[in-house]
This record gives C-alpha cells, sequence and structure tokens, in this order.
C-alpha cells in the first residue's frame, strides 16, 4: 500500500516535470523579488485575463494534430483590425468590443481558411510553415497600415490615430473607448470568486452523480475539492489576515466568463462528430484518410477555429492593456501563447485545458518575478528580463526537440518490438 | 515556350527579377545616385556571402535549410569581442577573431549537430527555436562576460556589454578596404570580394571531395547513402559544424563592413535573410549549388539596397523598404516550404 | 436459407491497364453463408479484382472494368468505396486502419459513430452532433460479443496484442450495417499459429450467421481446413473453380503455378561445387519484408533464384546481408565471416547490390548518370579520386570513362553521361543501379526485382546482362523476384521463401506443383 503511494507520486512528478519545474523556479523567483504575495497574484491574475484566450486558441491544432500554430499570429491582426475600426468609428465600450468582434470573426476565417491552404501543403512542416507566414503577414499588414491607409484610402480618422502626414497608422493608438470595457463589467474579489465557483462545481457534479452512477467515485472526490475550495473561500474572506488579498485580488468576472465559456467549448468539441474526426486526423492522418474523414477539411476547420478564437483573445488582450502598437502586439503573441501553453506540461500532440490554465498561470508568475530576482540577484534587473525572454524560447525548443526525439526512438522501439517478438515466435515454434 | 521558361525558373523567382528590374528602373527615374547603389549592392553582397554559404553544407547533407545559424553567429561574435578586448587591431585582430572563431563554432556546432541527429524530420523548426534560445541566453552572457575593454563595455555600470560594438580603430572595412579601386564613381572593395570568393572555393573543392560527395548522397537520398555504406549520422554531424563555422566566420566578415558588432537581440532573425537568399538563387530544402549562393545574395541584396532609397522617395515616412523586405524574403521561404511539402 | 442465390456475382470479368490486360475475364460468386477462397500468385490479379469489388479509384480513372456485377441477383454499380460499404461488402485489412491511441469501441465506431442532438448542432448541422458514447459502447460490445472476445470495449488499442487488433479490425466490419460480404485479405499473416487457429473459428462462426467470405491467402493449408470452395486465377485467368473436398493441396498448388517456362538458352554453365557463400540463421528486421532465419549456401558460379510471395521475406535476404536492413546471424563469404549491418564491409568483401526499390534505394535522383554510378565507390573504395597533399577532388575522366562504359555496354538510352537520372525511364534508370553496382567489381552481385516496372526491350537487356556477366566473368549472380517464370527462365536453382523461412531450394526444372506447394510453405514442417 505504502509502496503503491510512493509509486503513485512517483508517477505524478514524472508526469509533471515540466509544471513542477517551473513552480520551484516561480517560488525562488517570488522569494528573490522581495515583492509581496498579493502584489505579485494581482498582477498575475491580470496577465492571465489577458492571455488565457490566446493560449486556449492553441489547443485545437494541437489535438487535430498541427502542432503549435504559430499561425495565431494572423488571428491576433484580425483582432487588431476590429479594433482599429471601432477606434476609428469611435464605438465605445461593451457595444464597441462586441462590434470589434464582429468585425474581427470573417477576417480571422478568411485568414484561417488561407493558412489552412498553406499548411495543408506543408504537412509535417507546419510549425515552421506557421511561423514563416507570421512574418509574411506582418509585412503584409504592415504594408496596409503604414502605406495603403491613408497613402491609397483616405479614412476620416479622429486625433491621434493616423500620422501626422496623413499616411500611415501611428505605431501606438490608444483605446480610450474601450479600455476595460469588458474587465471592468463587474468584479469580484478572489474569494467570491472561488466560492462561486465551487458552488456551481458541486450543483454540477451533483447533478452529473445523480445521472451517472459509473464515475461516482471521481463525482464524489470532485465535491469534496469543491468543498474545500468554498472553504478556503470562505475562510479568505472573513479572516482578517488576508484582507490585503482581498482587497487587491479582483476578478473581472465576464472576462473569465468568456473564458469559462471557451473552455466549455473546447470540452464540447471534442465529444462532437467533428472533434472525433480532429483527433482521428490528429493520431494518424492516413488511417482517418482511409476511414473516409475528409482530412484537409478537418485540418481546416481546426485552423479556422483556432483563428476566430485568436481574434477575440488578442481583442480581450489589448481592451486590458488599453492601447495598441500597431506593428509589436502581435509579433510574440504565438510564441508567448505557445511558452504558456508548454510550460503547463503540454506537448506538441496533447495539450488539455487544465494544462493551459496551469500553464498560463506559472509563465506569467515566472514573468512578473524575474527581473526583481535578477536584480536582487545579480544586481542587474536585464539579467531577470533576458532569463524570462529565454525561457519562452527554452521551453519551445525543449519541448519541440523532445517531440522529434520522442518520434525517433519510438520508430527505433517499433523495430526492436518487432525482434524480440520474432524471437519470441522461433521460441514458441521450437516448444510446439 | 515562355510559361515552361517560367516554371523551369520558379514563378517567385520570375515575380522577384521583374520587380528588381522595376525598382532599378524607378532608382534610375528618379536619379538617385546610381554608383552610390552599385557600390552598396557589392559591399552588401560580399558581406553576406558567407552567410548565405553557411547554407550550402546544412543542405547538402539533408538537414535542410539552417534556420539556426544564430548558434554559430554567436561563436562568431564571441570571438570577435574576444579580439576587441585583447587590443588587437588591423589584419592581426580580424585574422585572431576568425581563427578563434573556428574551434568555438566547431563545438557548438558538434552539439547543434548532436540535435540535429535526435531530431530527425522537424530540423528547421528546432533549429530556430534552439537559434533563439541561443541568443536570448547570451543576452545573460553579454551582461555577465568579464570582458573589461572601454570599447565594450558600457561607461556608467560595471559590467556588461554595449548594445553595439564598434569597430572603428579595429579592423573596420579591413577587407573591403583591401585592393579597392575605383571604376568611375563606382568602388569595388575587392578584398571582400576576394575573401568571399576565397570561401565559395574552398566549398566547392570541398564537394568535390571523397567526404563532399558522400555528403551530397547523404542530401539528395538518405537510403541509397545508408546502401552506399555511407555514415548518415556522421556527414549530417559535419554538414552541421561547416555551417556553422560559416556563420561564425560570415558575422566577422559582416562585421567588418557593417562597422559594428551587434549584440543582443540582434541576430535573432539574422537566419532568415541567408535562408531566403539561397532559396531565391534557386536552391530548394534539399538541392543546393555554390552558383545559387552567389546568384541568390546579389539578387537578394540588390533588391533590399535599391529598395531602400527608392521607397523612401515615394513614401518618405520610412519603413516601405523594410516592409518589401518582410514581403518577399518571408514569401519565397514560404513558397520552398510548399514545393518541399506538397511532393509527399 | 436460401443457398441457391449467390449474394455477390462477379461474371467473366476484364480489365486492363493502359493496354496491359491484367484480368482476362475472371468470374466468382458468393454464396451467403460460404468461405470462398481465392488462390493465385502475386501479380495473377487478385488485387485488381479487389480493386474492382471495392469501387477503388485507380479502376475508374483507368476506363473501368469489363464484365457483370451482381448482388443478390441484382445488378450493381460501384464506383467508390461508399458505394460498396451500401452494397454490404466489407474489408478486413491486411495492415490495421487502426488508432493506437483510440479506445476499441472508438475504433470500431471510427467515421460511423452513432450521433446525438444538441442545442449546436440545429445550427451548424451534422459535425456538431455530440457522439452517443453509451450506444457506441454497446455496439462495439456487441459486435465483439459476436465475435466470442471478451474484452473491455473501453481498452486502448495500443499494446494490445496483434491477434486482437486483428479482431477488433473484424468487429469493426461486422458492425457496418447489412454487411454480406466480408473480404479477408491474407488476415493470418501476421497472427501466432494459436492466433490465426481463433481466426479461422471466427469465420466459420460469421459464415455460419450467414455472411459469404472471401478468403484471401497463400497458405493452402488454411484454404483445406475452412473453404468450401476455392478459385484459383493466374496471370489473370480464371483457371478453375472447385469444391474443396473435390480437390487436395498438391493439385491447387500446380494449377496456381503452372505456366510454360520459356528458357533462355545458357551457353555455358559457370556454376560449380564449390560454395561461395554460406547465409545461416539469417533474421532481418525489414518492415513488411521480415527473415526469420533463413540457412542455405550459394555455390560459386551460379545463378540462383530467390522466390516466393510478397511479404513472404525473400527481399529481405539481400537487403539483410548488404546491411541496408538490420540483420542478425552468420554469413561467411569465401571462408570469411562478413561484419553484417556494416554496408561497407559487405562490398569490400566483394559484394554488391541492386535494390528492388530503384527510385528510394537505388538511385540519387537528383544527381547525374556518371555520379550514380560512382558513389559507392569513391566512398568505399576511394576509386575515382585524385590526390592531393591534404585532400582528394574527384576524378572527372575516370569518372567519365566508367559511365561511357557502362552506357555502351547495358545501351543505358540517355542524352549524355551527365543527364540527371529523374529523367531516364525505369529501365534505362534500373541499367544505371546494374551499372553502380558492377562499378564496385563485385564476385557476387544481389538484384532484386531485376524487370519490375520496366518495358520488356529493357527487361531482355536487364536478363541477358546478367546471363553475360555470369558467363563471361565468371560472376555469382543472385536474382530475388516475384515472378516465378522469369527465375525459371534464367536461374540454376531456385530457393523459396515463405513466411521469413526457407521452403526449400528447386533446380529451376522442378514441377508446378512442387513450387506451389514450397511457395505456400506446405513443405516447411516436413523438410526442417
Amino acid at each position: 500500500m505504502e509502496k503503491n503511494l510512493t509509486n503513485n507520486i512517483k508517477s505524478f512528478i514524472v508526469s509533471n516535470i515540466v509544471p513542477i519545474l517551473f513552480l520551484v523556479i516561480s517560488i525562488i523567483g517570488i522569494k528573490y523579488s522581495g515583492v509581496a504575495l498579493p502584489v505579485i497574484l494581482m498582477d498575475v491574475i491580470s496577465r492571465m485575463d489577458r492571455n488565457l484566450f490566446l493560449v486556449l486558441s492553441l489547443l485545437i491544432p494541437v489535438l487535430a494534430g498541427m502542432g503549435l500554430n504559430f499561425g495565431i499570429v494572423l488571428g491576433a491582426m484580425a483582432g487588431q483590425i476590429g479594433l482599429f475600426v471601432v477606434t476609428v468609428l469611435e464605438i465605445p465600450g461593451f457595444i464597441g468590443l462586441l462590434v470589434a468582434i464582429i468585425i474581427a470573426i470573417p477576417v480571422s476565417i478568411l485568414l484561417g481558411w488561407l493558412t489552412a491552404l498553406l499548411l495543408n501543403r506543408t504537412k509535417g512542416q507546419e510549425m515552421i510553415a506557421g511561423m514563416i507566414l507570421g512574418f509574411f503577414a506582418m509585412g503584409i499588414y504592415q504594408f496596409i497600415f503604414l502605406f495603403f491607409l491613408g497613402g491609397v484610402v483616405k479614412i476620416d480618422a479622429p486625433q491621434g490615430i493616423m500620422l501626422s502626414t496623413g499616411v500611415g497608422v501611428r505605431n501606438t493608438i490608444d483605446l480610450v473607448n474601450v479600455k476595460y470595457a469588458f474587465d471592468n463589467i463587474f468584479k469580484v474579489n478572489v474569494f467570491i470568486f472561488i466560492i462561486v465557483l465551487g458552488i456551481i462545481g458541486i450543483i454540477y457534479s451533483g447533478l452529473k452523480l445523480a445521472k451517472n452512477k459509473d464515475n461516482a467515485k471521481k463525482y464524489r472526490t470532485n465535491i469534496i475539492l469543491m468543498l474545500i475550495l468554498i472553504i478556503i473561500g470562505i475562510a479568505g474572506q472573513t479572516l482578517p489576515a488576508f484582507k490585503m488579498y482581498k482587497t487587491l485580488l479582483q476578478i473581472p468576472v465576464f472576462t473569465f466568463v468568456l473564458i469559462l465559456l471557451l473552455c466549455v467549448f473546447i470540452k464540447f468539441l471534442f465529444k462532437t462528430k467533428l472533434g472525433q474526426n480532429m483527433r482521428a486526423v490528429g493520431h494518424s492522418m492516413e488511417i482517418a484518410e482511409v476511414s473516409g474523414i475528409n482530412v484537409d477539411r478537418t485540418r481546416t476547420v481546426a485552423t479556422i477555429l483556432s483563428m476566430v478564437f485568436a481574434a477575440i483573445g488578442q481583442i480581450i488582450f489589448l481592451q486590458n492593456l488599453g492601447n495598441i502598437s500597431m506593428y509589436n502586439a502581435h509579433e510574440n503573441v504565438a510564441m508567448f501563447a505557445a511558452a504558456a501553453l508548454l510550460i503547463g506540461g503540454a506537448s506538441i500532440s496533447k495539450a488539455t485545458v487544465t494544462q493551459a490554465f496551469i500553464g498560463t498561470f506559472l509563465f506569467h508568475l515566472l514573468f512578473n518575478v524575474s527581473p526583481m530576482a535578477g536584480k536582487n540577484l545579480f544586481g542587474d534587473a536585464a539579467v531577470g528580463e533576458y532569463f524570462r525572454v529565454f525561457i519562452a524560447y527554452g521551453v519551445i525548443a525543449l519541448t519541440l526537440a523532445l517531440h522529434a526525439w520522442k518520434k525517433v526512438v519510438a520508430a527505433r522501439q517499433k523495430v526492436k518490438e518487432a525482434e524480440l517478438k520474432e524471437d519470441q515466435d522461433n521460441k514458441e515454434g521450437a516448444t510446439a | 515556350m515562355v510559361k515552361s521558361y517560367i516554371e523551369k525558373i520558379g514563378l517567385p523567382r520570375v515575380i522577384i527579377i521583374v520587380f528588381l528590374l522595376l525598382l532599378i528602373l524607378a532608382a534610375f527615374l528618379q536619379g538617385q545616385n546610381m554608383s552610390m547603389l552599385t557600390t552598396d549592392v557589392l559591399v552588401r553582397f560580399g558581406m553576406n556571402g558567407i552567410l548565405t554559404l553557411a547554407m550550402v553544407p546544412a543542405i547538402l547533407c539533408g538537414t535542410g535549410l539552417n534556420f539556426g545559424i544564430a548558434v554559430g553567429i554567436i561563436a562568431g561574435l564571441v570571438s570577435g569581442i574576444w579580439s576587441i578586448d585583447l587590443g588587437l587591431t588591423g589584419l592581426t585582430g580580424i585574422m585572431f577573431a576568425i581563427c578563434v572563431s573556428v574551434p568555438f563554432s566547431v563545438v557548438f556546432g558538434y552539439l547543434y549537430g548532436k540535435l540535429l541527429n535526435a531530431v530527425k524530420g522537424s530540423e528547421m523548426v528546432v533549429g530556430t527555436y534552439v537559434g533563439y534560445s541561443v541568443v536570448s541566453l547570451m543576452c545573460i552572457g553579454w551582461l555577465v562576460l568579464p570582458f573589461k575593454s572601454p570599447t565594450l563595455v558600457w561607461p556608467i555600470a560595471k559590467a556588461g556589454l554595449r548594445n553595439t560594438i564598434t569597430l572603428d580603430g579595429y579592423y573596420e572595412k579591413i577587407f573591403n578596404n583591401f585592393l579597392s579601386f575605383q571604376i568611375g564613381s563606382v568602388t569595388i572593395p575587392t578584398g571582400l570580394l576576394l575573401v568571399f570568393a576565397l570561401a565559395c572555393f574552398i566549398m566547392f573543392i570541398f564537394s568535390r571531395t571523397k567526404t563532399g560527395i558522400a555528403m551530397k548522397a547523404v542530401g539528395d537520398n538518405n537510403m541509397y547513402a545508408v546502401a552506399a555504406g555511407i555514415n548518415v549520422n556522421k556527414m549530417r554531424m559535419l554538414g552541421t559544424i561547416i555551417s556553422t563555422v560559416l556563420s561564425a566566420v560570415g558575422i566577422i566578415v559582416y562585421a567588418q563592413a557593417f562597422g559594428f558588432y551587434q549584440l543582443y537581440q540582434a541576430p535573432l532573425n539574422m537566419a532568415f535573410m541567408p535562408v531566403a537568399a539561397v532559396l531565391l538563387g534557386g536552391a530548394s530544402t534539399n538541392k543546393v549549388k555554390i552558383s545559387h549562393v552567389v546568384i541568390g545574395t546579389l539578387l537578394f541584396q540588390a533588391l533590399i539596397t535599391i529598395a531602400l532609397p527608392v521607397a523612401n522617395q515615394i513614401a518618405p515616412e520610412g519603413g516601405l523598404a523594410e516592409v518589401s523586405r518582410l514581403i518577399v524574403s518571408n514569401g519565397i521561404i514560404l513558397y520552398a516550404l510548399t514545393q518541399s511539402g506538397g511532393k509527399k | 436459407m436460401d443457398m441457391q442465390k449467390p449474394i455477390l456475382e462477379l461474371k467473366n470479368i476484364k480489365k486492363e491497364y493502359y493496354g496491359n490486360k491484367v484480368l482476362k475475364g475472371v468470374s466468382l460468386d458468393i454464396y451467403p453463408g460460404e468461405i470462398h477462397c481465392l488462390v493465385g500468385e502475386n501479380g495473377a490479379g487478385k488485387s485488381t479484382l479487389m480493386n474492382i469489388l471495392f469501387g477503388m479509384s485507380v479502376i475508374h480513372e483507368t476506363g473501368g472494368f469489363e464484365g457483370e456485377f451482381i448482388i443478390e441477383g441484382k445488378p450493381a454499380v460501384i464506383k467508390t468505396p461508399n458505394d460498396a460499404l451500401e452494397n454490404g461488402i466489407g474489408m478486413v485489412h491486411q495492415e490495421f486502419m487502426l488508432i493506437p491511441g483510440f479506445t476499441i469501441a472508438e475504433n470500431i465506431k471510427l467515421n460511423r459513430e452513432p450521433l446525438k442532438n444538441n442545442a449546436l448542432s440545429r445550427v451548424f448541422g451534422k459535425s456538431m452532433k455530440s457522439l452517443d458514447t453509451e450506444k457506441m459502447k454497446s455496439d462495439a460490445k456487441e459486435s465483439l460479443m459476436k465475435l466470442g472476445m471478451d474484452i473491455d470495449e473501453q481498452t486502448i488499442v495500443k499494446g494490445l496484442p496483434v491477434g486482437y487488433m486483428q479482431f477488433v479490425e473484424i468487429a469493426r466490419e461486422i458492425d457496418k450495417k447489412g454487411v454480406k460480404v466480408l473480404v479477408f485479405d491474407e488476415p493470418t499473416a501476421v497472427l501466432t499459429e494459436s492466433e490465426a487457429d481463433k481466426l479461422l473459428e471466427a469465420m466459420k462462426h460469421l459464415a455460419a450467421e450467414g455472411i459469404g467470405i472471401l478468403f484471401i491467402t497463400h497458405r493452402l493449408d488454411e484454404v483445406m481446413a475452412v473453404s468450401k470452395r476455392i478459385t484459383v486465377i493466374r496471370d489473370g485467368n480464371h483457371i478453375q473453380t472447385m469444391n474443396t473436398c473435390d480437390t487436395d493441396v498438391v493439385k491447387i498448388a500446380e494449377l496456381m503455378v503452372g505456366r510454360k517456362v520459356e528458357k533462355i538458352e545458357r551457353k555455358v554453365n559457370a556454376s560449380s561445387d564449390e560454395d561461395i557463400m554460406e547465409i545461416k540463421n539469417l533474421k532481418v528486421s525489414m518492415p513488411g519484408e521480415l527473415v526469420k532465419g533463413v540457412s542455405f549456401s550459394i555455390k560459386k558460379g551460379e545463378i540462383l533464384g530467390i522466390g516466393g510471395l510478397a511479404g513472404q521475406g525473400k527481399i529481405g535476404i539481400a537487403n539483410g546481408i548488404m546491411g541496408v536492413y538490420k540483420a542478425r546471424g552468420e554469413v561467411t563469404f569465401e571462408g570469411k565471416p562478413i561484419k553484417l549491418n556494416d554496408p561497407q564491409a559487405s562490398m569490400s568483401a566483394g559484394l554488391s547490390f541492386v535494390s528492388e526499390d530503384r527510385r528510394g534505394v537505388g538511385l540519387l535522383l537528383g544527381m547525374s548518370i556518371e555520379e550514380n554510378m560512382v558513389v559507392p565507390s569513391i566512398y568505399n573504395f576511394k576509386k575515382y579520386l585524385k590526390k592531393f597533399l591534404i585532400f582528394t577532388q574527384k576524378d572527372t575522366k575516370a569518372i567519365r570513362e566508367n559511365a561511357l562504359k557502362y552506357i555502351d555496354m547495358l545501351d543505358i538510352r540517355c542524352t549524355g553521361p551527365t543527364q540527371p537520372v529523374m529523367r531516364l525511364s525505369g529501365g534505362n534508370q534500373q541499367k544505371v543501379c546494374i551499372a553502380r553496382a558492377l562499378t564496385l567489381e563485385p564476385k557476387i552481385i544481389f538484384v532484386s526485382e531485376p524487370t519490375r516496372g520496366i518495358d520488356i526491350g529493357a527487361k531482355k537487356i536487364v536478363l541477358e546482362t546478367l546471363i553475360k556477366l555470369n558467363e563471361e566473368y565468371g560472376m555469382t549472380v543472385v536474382i530475388t523476384s516475384s515472378e516465378l517464370a522469369e527465375l525459371r527462365s534464367v536461374c540454376d536453382r531456385i530457393a523459396i521463401i515463405s513466411e521469413g523461412k526457407l521452403s526449400g531450394i528447386l533446380s529451376a526444372e522442378a514441377s508446378d506443383s512442387e513450387f506451389g506447394l514450397l511457395m505456400s510453405g506446405i513443405n516447411k514442417k516436413g523438410d526442417e
């Protein structure tokens, strides 16, 4: 029994080595940054609010076997186009963001379709193709916003959008009209949020438990976990020791509801016919094709969905940030989202919603603490800043390399297994 | 007839050549200083040539386009910085830098080659991110490496190298100026071109040696090479090392012409230009000749050199040249990727 | 059950590809509850017949076929695999079409998942319908039960024993609605003996439920054990359909192979009694052509044929000896052991190889004819090189001379020695491969599938060249080929490989039934 437990712990650590490692690094970082935990968490929550939607937009292509969709840069551009239009038209607030999303969706569908055309022609090299496509699209995008607008097509924009010459859009556009339009709709402190989440969880698990006797154990554990969550929430809400957390950690409910909706949609998607097709294609394009699944079409849909969510994700990101850096905001979207997802323990062919949450949390925790920790440890904040950039690139490089290496090893393993089996057959034959 | 010709050269190449001709025409009509432009094209051709040449061994040995030349560039930069820290100037300085960069890049290339052999089939995307990681790791390195020379270190802070390090007074343009002469008002950077030609020649000789031929066989058909008794992994390793060495030497030659060593994030996206150039010259992800390097570098550098003043005149706000460089270089890489992927 | 009416009838089916007749009037009928065996050599037309049965696009893109296709008494038009499915024709593939990461139930229901409506599907259509997981499980369970399989349908397929995978594959077919005819294509090839027995039981069981089964196998003992009737086809001809009870293994074997052999005249017999190579317990891990331990010796100066059906391992032997695929065992050449898994060692000893996979292994498609011929010689023997102080350079002149010599000798039709081999026809590419092998100046040459996919003229030159090498230079030649007739026309002796093992070695003059039986692996047990 005891041995079993140690084994369980061991296998838990082995299978979650990446997030655990980053948790340890983050804890060290928190210690040396010298910043109070609630202050750090406040920042991390706001960054999760910004980024989670984008990170989640990577999930569908991963499950459809297309790897990390570095092409979401195009989706982000679609989101920026939407925001640009509402800024020019001066549509304020919540309605403004809705209009931005409505504009961004068809644009991102078109871009997603074009991306899929490319990715279906570069099977096996989707990631590098998606990345180069991102750079290529940046060229086109810059051409449109720097020279086409104002240069070829005159637009009647309010002050502060176009460059002084009248040709081209400024580098930075202020989003005064829509800033926080989602975030500020409704905010509660983190403890109330936890309590509400817990209650919803209990109701959900309870209903499931009543309907479905098969997984009773799972739902019972869920209910217990939710109860603990509620107790923590109540404790935080009432105990004076957590007063600082209570005031600083404000959750923008609407944005998080949007994020949760996306999670629910992704979960739902993979219980539908389309999702099952995507999984089949992700596991083996050949077998899917033979079984009559239209592989290219399935991959196209996966790409388009990813693009649309990336566009919405970028809009959420920018409403929180409050301004668009027209020519840079999209640049690192894919890279940071990918790094966050991978830090959560995802791989190139497998990723879950939970990994996206954990990864985004850890990534931003690390991002937040490393400059200060770097300053306190090495006397230079720049060390920490470069360190976090290195982490982002490094984790992607490492995961990509591990994934490719595993494929090579698996192929070798197959040959070995065949040999072993053959030897066994021979033995059987000899004794028979 | 025309169609088959276009097919042979490749549509994007045709488009780019036409585009270049239009640019030259526009430059002429705008009354740009053509001789200065020609000088610039020649210099940029020479200074970027060896970096483009670094693609050749990688493609030949079958690892594809080397998006990870940043690994070699870092080796070159470290050696260059060291030469300056020692206060070496002139020919001694640059030869020291080049000589030191070779063992560095051999070691780096060996490690990188190990990795590429472990990730067969995904070399390009892994290479890109390995390059990124190495560059960002070196950013920390530049901050903490114990170099002392005042040319290198920020004057106020105690440690940390400057972003750009001038070669003025060390070996700025030492190759460019060697035996350089004027034809009319066009300056020919003889030494620079000779260095590039020498590198190409060595590569050419290498490709005709026993090892070079074996490497070509690996790149052309892996299974043929196996059946012919060629050690595929060894050849891939060798190709990667040579590519890394060439990129290390390449960045030093580049820097002496440019006048600066650029540190920190500067090498991040440096791989894309040589990749695009060699593809523009006619190479594909598994086939390349040295002529592709020469033609490609010339076309590509001519394009971006001439585009700059022409674009500036059309759109004085600036940036149009940079935008067209982004579109052209990445467009041609994308085209090459679809060509190699589509045949499966 | 009405035994009078066949479920499926194919009448006088003819098919030609680009003027090449591959089916010359084959008829086949299957009754409900019957196991009908289809027997024939490679190239007899079995796969073309299957392609017609399943409406594969390759048939209809090449002008369709002639003959009648009747299902349950009514003429049917089957132009796509989907038509076949709708008409109740199912197929159990030789290679598993299973997704390892999916559960058994998910695999059985792959792309035929039962669906439920939900809020979104009403707006977005069928693809957004939810999977009915409960029904998936119960359907899968039902199919598995039919096969007598007691296994949790929620188990992931990856890691299941091969035999189980085969059953999952079958379960998927019988789960398809209204399946009337089930085709089993060499299903027992990958199974162990006990697994194969189980499978045959399951087939009988299915037949008893009224499904017609078309069973394709090379194992004649299995044919005798389960079938009711047997159809033999050969070279696209319908040879005979007979009741199993009226025939025996020898008869079937003879019908399968029987063919006129035109012996190519040999001037001298260079064969001696001395062994030049001894192979002991050779095992080769070549995917799809596993060699599971063969031992035989090759006589100096002979032309030895290695024959057998496709996928039985004959191709693996030369590949293993030459180090192209991983091999174990002992190979001695001229009394000295050869280091295996080291192509360089094999070539140094005087062995040379023309691969069956011309484009995949044999050629550097992007390089010129002359370069293709010399690369192994340059690398392994440092020939065709000029030495300078610290480096070598290729000897362009010597390379050119070598190329011209072989272009002349083998009549390679090309624009010149610098033409890229990519642009050559199949026959001329094959000649370049042979020239490459000869450039190594070998003592023994292994040639695999020398005439596959090349035209008649080139075929003749290739075979005559091999004989000439043997007669004039005393070179030992080992030819691996799927075409038995071809082997019988040029070889002194022929080794037949079945299921990765040596069935036996016969003289080229041996009778049809002897060859047929060896190819079916019947003689194997007696031999050991």
